[in-house]
């Protein structure tokens, strides 16, 4: 009888080690966020002109580019005017560029939603500027730097993510680029394709999150 | 006699400016074959290459552990490259001044790639393209791990005792 507790408790324990270390392994192995083909949640944000903006606002796009991205990375900086070009080109065909910046203002003081307002009314953005205070929908789109694109194809069922990455191959040099991976991917879903390019990786600033 | 004296004053202060700078060390400038050959070729050492830059503020804070490391680990078995993602345009006015200014002795380079997408899978699938981010190559090539994060305090040298153990 004693063997057989022993038994069972050495079962368990080993039991709940496996679990334990299959279980570690599985979160380190899954991408936390949207992939490719993930239906995107929808968002209420502040915008830096004090409205708040949903997706669900916008009845008549076609779909979206949502960006993240800030005031104080280099790399956004040297996005943010095709980043505005951008939006003047697609928004009139039914792409809005949203761009959200979900940096920790205390972590980053000029990340503050003044500084946000500022940026965006001393550059002259077309684009709404959204703050993700929470850092939520960061979160929850799995964004790990700025800018990070995820390009947004609106179906019946929802919000596709159709493309999660760069804006193009070319960071400091908008001339040099040989490769529009945003323009190429919303092009193709206007044209009702699927867009070739559905993923690529750029070098960018780490989001600055909260301290858990 | 102002005429005279100019020449003068820009030796001067061309003399100083060198020598002040003759501590530095000289950043090699790189592409990504060099840095695949930097993370790939054999060597009885262990290596750690840490990628940031001088405007990744998470990068310089994780600085300090770094460079503690190195002054701790590299006459044993340490080989430890700062690759750099400066601007190239950058690399006299703000990348050579820091490390001059840190007194980094480790070796940093400059990798000037602008298609990034083409070669940070190569570095490792896991990676993103965020910085702060360390790849460590343990001595012989015998295992590799990638970390895409800053570094908490103290964190940095038990990873890579644990690493190399």
């Amino acid at each position: 009888m004693k063997k057989n507790i022993f038994l069972v408790f050495g079962l368990i324990t080993m039991a709940a080690v496996l679990f334990a270390s299959g279980n570690k392994e599985k979160i380190a192995n899954t991408k936390v966020g949207f992939n490719v083909g993930d239906m995107a949640s929808d968002f209420k944000l502040k915008n830096v002109d004090g409205r708040t903006i949903s997706m669900a606002d916008y009845k008549d796009a076609k779909g979206f580019i949502v960006i993240f991205t800030c005031n104080t990375c280099p790399f956004s900086k040297m996005y943010e005017e095709r980043i505005d070009l951008l939006n003047q080109k697609y928004e009139s065909k039914g792409f809005p560029v949203l761009a959200i910046n979900p940096n920790d203002a205390t972590k980053q003081p000029d990340d503050s939603f003044e500084e946000m307002a500022k940026r965006s009314k001393n550059k002259g953005y077309s684009f709404p500027y959204l703050y993700d205070e929470s850092q939520a929908v960061a979160t929850a789109y799995g964004a790990t730097r700025t800018p990070h694109v995820y390009v947004l194809n609106k179906k019946p069922k929802g919000l596709a993510v159709s493309y999660i990455g760069a804006i193009d191959n070319n960071h400091k040099d908008a001339d040099a680029v040989t490769q529009k991976y945003v323009e190429d991917a919303v092009d193709s879903l206007l044209d009702g394709k699927a867009p070739k390019v559905t993923s690529t990786k750029a070098v960018g600033c780490t989001i600055k999150w909260k301290d858990a | 006699m102002n005429r005279s004296i100019k020449p003068l004053v820009i030796l001067l202060f061309l003399v100083c400016f060198s020598a002040s700078k003759s501590h530095a060390q000289d950043i090699e400038v790189i592409k990504y074959p060099d840095l695949a050959k930097l993370i790939s070729s054999q060597s009885d050492k262990n290596k750690v290459i840490n990628f940031w830059a001088t405007w990744c503020r998470p990068c310089i804070k994780e600085l300090p552990q770094f460079l503690e490391l190195y002054n701790k680990y590299n006459d044993e078995n340490l080989e430890l490259s700062l690759i750099s993602f400066d601007f190239v345009e950058d690399l006299e006015n703000k990348l050579k001044p820091f490390v001059a200014k840190k007194n980094i002795e480790a070796k940093v380079y400059l990798l000037d790639e602008t298609d990034y997408n083409a070669f940070i899978d190569k570095v490792d699938p896991s990676w993103s393209g965020a910085i702060p981010a360390t790849l460590m190559v343990a001595k012989g090539n015998s295992k590799r791990k990638f970390i895409e994060k800053e570094f908490a305090e103290d964190e940095l040298e038990k990873v890579y005792l644990n690493f190399i153990k």
